[in-house]
Formats: C-alpha cells, sequence, structure tokens
C-alpha cells in the first residue's frame, strides 16, 4: 500500500505541493490529473524516491521513501516499475540491454534466462523481434512499449507511469492505453498513471485525483470527476467537453 | 545597487558556489569508495571504461607526445646556447618530461578528451532521466556510472604517462640528432647519467592524482548538468576548465610534496 501524509514540495521560492494526503490500496488504478506544472510528476517522482518531501511523509509497504536509507530504498524499487515521460531508454544499449538491465544487475547473469525474460516482456507490450535494436532506431511509440517492458521486467508490484501517452500520434496512444489497461487486468499490479490525457483516465483509471495549486481538489471515480460542479475541475474538463472529444469518447 | 556594492556580493556567491561544489566532489568521492569492494562484480564496467580512457586515448597521447618531445628539444638546445654544451640536452629534456611535460601534458590532454566526454555523456544521462531511470531500476548511479569512470581514470593515466614519456624521449632524440648533430650515444649516456628512478616515480605518483581529479569532476559536472542541450554543453565546457585548474593546482602541491 502506498500512504502519504501531509505532502510538501517546493523548489526555491515556489511550492508545487502544499500538503497531499492521499492512500493507494493495493490492485488500485489510479489516475492523478491536472494542469502543467501543477506537481503530477513530481509527486511520482517524490513517490520513487527520486526526489526528498520538504515535509510529510511518503511509505510503500510501511517503508518511509523520504527517510529509508539507500539499500531500504533499493530494496522497495525493486518491487516499483517506472514508465518515465519521455521512455528514459538508456541510448548506449540495445533494447534486450535495456530490458534486462534490472534483472542483470540483482543477480541474473545467465544470457538464455535473459534473453527469455526479455522476449516475454517484449511479447507483453506487443513487440518481438527487436531485442538487438538500439533506440535510435525505434519510434516514438515503441520506445514507450520497450520503457513499458523494462518497467515490467523485475514483475513489480506498484507501476508508475509518468504521462503514458504525451507526445504520440491518437492511434498509437489508443495502443498504449489498451496495453496499460490489459496489463493492470492481466498481472494484478497497483498502477499510478500521472497523465492530461482524459481519454487515458476514461479507459483505463478507476480513481481519478485531480490535482490542482498543490493540493488534491477532487478525489473519486471518473463518473463523479466529469459530474463534478467545481470550478477548477470544469475548467479543466472543459477543453475535452467539446463536442468532437464527446463524440469520440463515446465511441 | 553600485558595482561597488554588487562585486563583494557576486564574489561571496561565488565563493560559496566553490566551496559548495568542493564539498559535493568530496561526498561523491567517499561514496563511490564505498562501493569498491563491488568492482570485482563489476568490472565488465570497469574495463569497458578502462578501454575507453586508456587504450583509446593513446593516438592522441602518441601525436602529443612526440610533439612535446620535439618542441622540448628545441627548447632545450635554445636554452643551452652560450651557457651548456649540448652533450646535456639529453638529461635536461628526460628529467622535465618525465617530472612535468608527461604527466602534465597527458593530463591536461586527457581532461579534454575524457573529462569532457564523461561530462557529456553522464550530463546527457541526466537530463533525458536515464539517470533516474537507473535509480528506479534499483541500480546506484554511484556504482554504476562513477566508480568505474574514476577508477578507469585512476589506472589507466600512468601507463599512458609511461607511453607518452617514451614517445616524447623518442621526439626528442630524432629532433636532437638530425637537427642539432647530437649522437645518439652522446644523447642516451646523458640521459642515463642524470637518470633518477625519484623523477619517473613522481611523475606516475602525480599522474595517478591527475586521473582521478580528472575522472572525479567530469562525473560531478556530468551528474548536476540541467536544462537540456545547452546544460550538457555547458558541463562539457565546466568540466573541461575544472579539470585543466585542477591539474595545474595539485601539480604544484604535489611538487612541494614529491621533490
Amino acid at each position: 500500500m502506498i500512504k502519504i501524509t501531509n505532502l510538501h514540495k517546493s523548489f526555491g521560492e515556489q511550492p508545487v505541493l502544499r500538503g497531499i494526503d492521499l492512500a493507494i490500496p493495493d490492485g488500485e488504478t489510479i489516475a492523478i490529473i491536472g494542469q502543467s506544472g501543477c506537481g503530477k510528476s513530481v509527486l511520482l517522482k517524490l513517490m520513487i524516491g527520486l526526489m526528498k518531501p520538504d515535509d510529510g511523509e511518503i511509505t510503500i509497504d510501511g517503508v518511509s521513501m523520504g527517510k529509508a536509507k539507500e539499500r531500504q530504498l533499493e530494496q522497495v524499487r525493486l518491487h516499483i516499475g517506472f514508465l518515465f515521460q519521455g521512455a528514459a531508454l538508456f541510448d548506449s544499449m540495445t533494447v534486450l540491454e535495456n530490458v534486462t538491465l534490472g534483472l542483470k544487475e540483482h543477480g541474473e547473469r545467465n544470457p538464455d534466462v535473459l534473453a527469455k525474460i526479455a522476449a516475454e516482456k517484449l511479447a507483453l507490450v506487443g513487440l518481438h523481434g527487436i531485442e538487438q535494436r538500439t533506440p535510435v532506431e525505434l519510434s516514438g511509440g515503441m520506445k514507450k512499449r520497450v520503457a513499458l517492458a523494462r518497467a515490467l521486467a523485475t514483475d513489480p508490484k506498484y507501476v508508475l507511469y509518468d504521462e503514458p501517452t504525451t507526445g504520440l500520434d491518437p492511434v498509437t496512444s489508443d495502443q498504449i492505453d489498451n496495453l496499460v489497461r490489459d496489463l493492470t487486468a492481466r498481472l494484478r499490479v497497483t498502477s499510478i498513471i500521472v497523465t492530461h490525457d482524459l481519454f487515458t483516465v476514461e479507459r483505463i483509471a478507476k480513481r481519478v485525483v485531480f490535482l490542482n495549486k498543490g493540493k488534491i481538489y477532487f478525489d473519486g471515480t471518473p463518473d463523479e470527476l466529469y459530474k463534478s460542479l467545481d470550478v477548477a475541475v470544469m475548467q479543466f474538463l472543459q477543453r475535452y467537453r467539446t463536442p468532437v472529444a464527446a463524440a469520440v469518447a463515446t465511441s | 545597487m553600485s558595482f561597488f556594492m554588487r562585486a563583494p556580493a557576486r564574489l561571496g556567491r561565488a565563493t560559496r558556489r566553490f566551496f559548495a561544489e568542493f564539498g559535493e566532489t568530496a561526498i561523491l568521492f567517499g561514496n563511490s569508495a564505498r562501493y569498491l569492494p563491488r568492482i570485482v562484480r563489476d568490472r565488465r564496467l570497469l574495463f569497458d571504461q578502462m578501454e575507453h580512457i586508456g587504450t583509446d586515448s593513446i593516438p592522441l597521447v602518441v601525436v602529443i607526445g612526440f610533439f612535446t618531445g620535439m618542441v622540448s628539444a628545441w627548447q632545450a638546445a635554445y636554452q643551452f646556447k652560450g651557457i651548456m654544451p649540448l652533450s646535456f640536452l639529453g638529461a635536461a629534456v628526460s628529467r622535465a618530461i618525465f617530472i612535468e611535460l608527461g604527466p602534465v601534458l597527458t593530463a591536461i590532454i586527457i581532461a579534454g578528451r575524457v573529462g569532457a566526454s564523461i561530462a557529456a555523456e553522464i550530463g546527457t544521462m541526466k537530463v533525458t532521466e536515464q539517470i533516474d531511470a537507473l535509480e528506479s531500476l534499483a541500480i546506484s548511479p554511484v556504482r554504476y556510472l562513477a566508480l568505474p569512470r574514476i577508477l578507469a581514470a585512476i589506472i589507466m593515466m600512468p601507463p599512458l604517462v609511461v607511453f607518452a614519456n617514451t614517445i616524447a624521449l623518442g621526439g626528442a632524440f630524432l629532433v636532437s640528432n638530425f637537427f642539432l648533430g647530437i649522437t645518439a650515444k652522446t644523447f642516451f649516456d646523458s640521459v642515463q647519467q642524470y637518470f633518477h628512478l625519484g623523477d619517473v616515480i613522481g611523475g606516475l605518483t602525480k599522474a595517478f592524482f591527475f586521473g582521478g581529479v580528472t575522472a572525479l569532476i567530469g562525473v560531478q559536472v556530468g551528474f548536476n548538468a540541467s536544462g537540456g542541450a545547452e546544460g550538457v554543453g555547458n558541463a562539457t565546457i565546466r568540466a573541461f576548465v575544472l579539470s585543466s585548474a585542477s591539474i595545474l593546482i595539485l601539480d604544484y602541491v604535489l611538487w612541494t610534496v614529491l621533490f
């Protein structure tokens, strides 16, 4: 379980998160939405311990991510998969090396086993026979899929997605959304998706958290979100509620 | 605010930044040393870096060493004119190469080639979130990126300097023999007569420190890179400037200790 208590984070004089309280039970699929710069990605990075909070606490399975020692932090991270916004593939490595790096560095040295796991995880994201390619030879959508295969390589309990569809065309975005939804259902992992793509929210999330001005403005189901009369929520949804978007959503 | 008010404030900020970075670099060195026991397991990473820092630098070191040797022979001959016989040229040039020219020039060349490339590589990884990706996979960037580079530079710099010294001596001999009329026997007798093993050991000790400081600064500057392509460019320049300056300052300090 992930538990966030009174979380504060500022950059210089600029407060980004101002007292976040959130509990994410195991197996939940939650989307965190909000305008650009509202602190969604910062929240994800705080969750995995890539940043330290100024105040408050994030605990994952009882371990405080802000206070944990390095060894303890590594143990928790072994159970977390993280899909970065820009994929963040290691450009000096092949797809195979990218997908299996985590396993290799944590004890699995048998090349046959590594190749088998890489093929399995790549198949899970709909990719086949690209193990020897390098990231520069991949399209944006393929990079995201390889990054997802890498995030899933260690069979994590939690998967954190940072803007999984940003920068992708609508068709590829749909494919990624379907992939995330299927994986979440099939692997029964806890999924936390940071996005400002409301189509993604509608397709994947069971619960939505809306961040605004560093605080949680809304916490509920996608249906409740669309019915919300909060001004900030309505403003955020305005663009999505255009007739074209509504038609696409309905279809 | 007038210039006279702004200047001390700016100086104060720069001083504070310098000490903060110095402290961060010392912490990075300490953190890297903590992973030393794991280097046997990570030997593949170390060997890759030894190849990149050492073997791949040999052509450049050969060119620099050769010209350094040739120039130093001409310069020594010019300075000897009317003061000393040219039969001492071999000794003067070889000692200058072993103590100073070989280690310092090789180190500065390596700072340009290796220190800057380490900063650019790690800086690019930083701004494209690859360092964060490493951490998310529970892999310490200090163990995976910093230690192999620092250790490889420390290990490979002395052999590179031996290489540079040998080639430079060859270059000095060629100039002495072909242009200054000094026979091979006179040149090498002079080298042998005034040869001190301590000169070579002192030079190699300096190389050991120069290698460490170059890689350490490259890694530290790379880890602190921010702001996309421009940030990586600035990190590259910064790594070269800081490591070159550090080499010269360290050279002075080590001279007072070693010789």
